[in-house]
């Protein structure tokens, strides 16, 4: 904010990192490809075999950019959870999105049972994005309306949570009653994947995200003075309601999309923000906004180089790997440096 | 007389504070009227859960009056927007700050927030105001510190130097000296009273420090159960008004010492 330390080489050598990761990712995958062609591919440029060229270009490219899409959004929207809760345990899930996407799957998926005759259209992962999409903004609203009922946004925190287990014990309720193989697909959707998605289903996601990515350039500065505590932002001139609104909204566009097309990611959402403030130092979110965009891109990125397990043909579920190999690294730097803020 | 310097910055109308609900109004004082002048120096003294706070946060406009106007600068609180009233009054409040990675200089800066643009960026100006406010609290060592490094006196300056940043020309603290030893509890309110005198600041406080807001201020306000008592705090004590601040029998004012003292 004043004669700031300059990131400006962070910020460089982080994105020659993502640059770097980006290619690796799509350089690995159960098929080996030489990297050259991985490059001339990239750039619609003569590959050697056509498969290769069909692999990196339908496959793997709309995977990588779908994975920066869920990494810099998830990450996003949980620096926002846990400036605005002032908790540094919030994360994009608080708020009963990744419950209410997956209420709406499961009622596609083991509520079909129940009323049977659904087309098999409806499982296609379009299908499930849009059940996802559905389930994750009515819980919201819900949420929305009880937030604005009251003052202390430490409530809404409590309301997410209560939200998010009334959902998941409809979800018990409903998976008591369905067969095996549907507990297994609404299992594997749960897993998390980057892949299922078209150029069309990521144009209409990059898009999404862009909106929600805009927004954010309202809320800066009343985020860095939310970091006093509330009275005091607002003796600062700020309108907490609306900047309490928009920051549920951001949350709610990002993680929404996210769910909506690649399952609920966990872990990303909490871990990214303190990694970044750990690597920059700093809670200034003018600073903190583009680094956490770039360092969880940069994450998810590898965790799907990870899952991919190059020398093996199977793909590992994603929302497993964050977690299994993100965790420890949070503990590590946690105990090494002992002190956690929002 | 100096008419010159009796410039009135704040002014109550016939005030009645307290709690609005749906069901029910519950009244806490009414007919304040107070006027604060330019570069005065004043104490809100009253017992605990008398409604100093209530008060202090209807005169900031955090919680609505339930009758009469306040007035600041013969404008009406009610008719000044949020922002700009953050350029006429600043706080320094008694809650904590949350954790976070803020340097001290990144907290006098957020004073600034008022008159910066969507994305904060200092102008010089702004830089020249928070430098001022650093040299006038006298905490340049302090400067490049995370707020957790600080100690609770530390700290309490570092607010005042925000409030100071955000220049306006009232600045309201709530008990500034709760969490302070002696040492740092006077070095408060010297460095409060040098601020109205050196830049011209009216400074409102409330407090439970009698005996250094006798001595120190302009102006005592006393929230007593038999109302609100105001003027100069020698006149207080003459006219015998500070006695009904405590109504309890062990203790007594004693005019001489100039202090509550135990009854024999």
């Amino acid at each position: 904010m004043i004669q700031q330390k300059s990131y400006r080489n962070t910020f460089i050598l982080l994105s020659i990192v993502l640059i770097s990761v980006w290619f690796l990712n799509i350089t690995l995958g159960s098929i080996h490809i030489p990297f050259e062609d991985v490059f001339t591919a990239v750039f619609n440029g003569e590959v050697s075999k056509d498969s290769w060229k069909t692999i990196i270009q339908d496959y793997r490219i709309p995977k990588a950019i779908t994975a920066v899409l869920v990494g810099s959004g998830l990450s996003i929207s949980g620096l926002l959870m846990q400036t605005l809760f002032r908790n540094p345990l919030a994360g994009p899930f608080v708020l009963g999105i990744s419950s209410g996407a997956s209420l709406g799957v499961a009622l596609l998926i083991l509520g079909s049972s129940l009323i049977g005759g659904i087309s098999a259209i409806a499982f296609s992962s379009f299908g499930m994005a849009i059940a996802a999409s559905l389930g994750a903004f009515l819980v919201l609203s819900a949420v929305l309306i009880a937030a604005n009922k009251v003052r202390n946004t430490m409530s809404i925190l409590i309301i997410g949570l209560m939200f998010g287990s009334l959902t998941s014990a409809i979800i018990s309720v409903l998976a008591y009653f369905s067969s095996a193989e549907q507990l297994q697909q609404f299992i594997f959707w749960g897993f998390g994947s980057l892949g299922n998605l078209s150029w069309n289903e990521l144009l209409i996601f990059t898009i999404i995200f862009l909106i929600g990515i805009s927004l954010l350039a309202f809320i800066i500065k009343p985020l860095n003075s939310m970091l006093l505590g509330e009275n005091y932002a607002k003796s600062l001139g700020i309108n907490i309601k609306q900047t309490r609104n928009l920051v549920l909204i951001i949350t709610s566009i990002l993680t929404g999309a996210i769910t909506a097309f690649s399952g609920p990611i966990a872990f990303v959402g909490l871990a990214v923000p303190h990694l970044t403030k750990l690597l920059f130092n700093t809670s200034n979110h003018k600073v903190l906004l583009p680094a956490v965009t770039i360092t969880g891109a940069i994450l998810m990125l590898i965790a799907d180089i990870i899952s991919q397990l190059p020398t093996l043909e199977y793909t590992l579920p994603i929302n497993a790997i964050t977690s299994l190999f993100g965790a420890p690294i949070v503990i590590w730097l946690l105990v090494r440096k002992r002190k956690i803020f929002i | 007389m100096e008419n010159d310097n009796r410039h009135i910055v704040l002014k109550t109308n016939d005030l009645e504070i307290g709690y609005t609900s749906k069901k029910s109004i519950k009244t806490i004082t009414k007919d304040v009227n107070i006027t604060l002048e330019k570069g005065a120096f004043i104490c809100l003294l009253g017992q605990n859960g008398i409604g100093k706070s209530t008060l202090l946060r209807t005169l900031t406009k955090v919680q609505p009056q339930i009758n009469g106007d306040v007035f600041i600068n013969d404008e009406n609180l009610n008719s000044i927007s949020q922002n700009e009233l953050s350029k006429k009054i600043s706080l320094v409040l008694t809650e904590r700050l949350p954790e976070s990675n803020l340097t001290v200089l990144e907290i006098i800066a957020l004073g600034r927030q008022p008159y910066t643009n969507w994305i904060g960026k200092l102008t010089e100006v702004d830089i020249k105001k928070i430098e001022s406010a650093i040299t006038s609290t006298n905490i340049k060592h302090l400067k490049h510190l995370k707020h957790y490094e600080l100690s609770d006196g530390q700290l309490q300056k570092v607010l005042i130097a925000r409030a100071l940043a955000q220049d306006t020309d009232i600045i309201i603290l709530d008990e500034p000296t709760a969490h302070l030893d002696v040492q740092h509890t006077m070095e408060t309110f010297q460095l409060l009273k040098n601020l109205t005198e050196i830049h011209h600041k009216t400074i409102l406080i409330s407090t439970h420090e009698i005996n250094l807001a006798i001595e120190t201020s302009d102006t005592l306000l006393l929230m007593t159960n038999e109302g609100l008592f105001t003027g100069k705090p020698l006149d207080l004590i003459e006219n015998g008004d500070i006695k009904n601040l405590f109504t309890s029998n062990t203790i007594e004012f004693n005019n001489s010492k100039k202090r509550f003292v135990l009854k024999n």
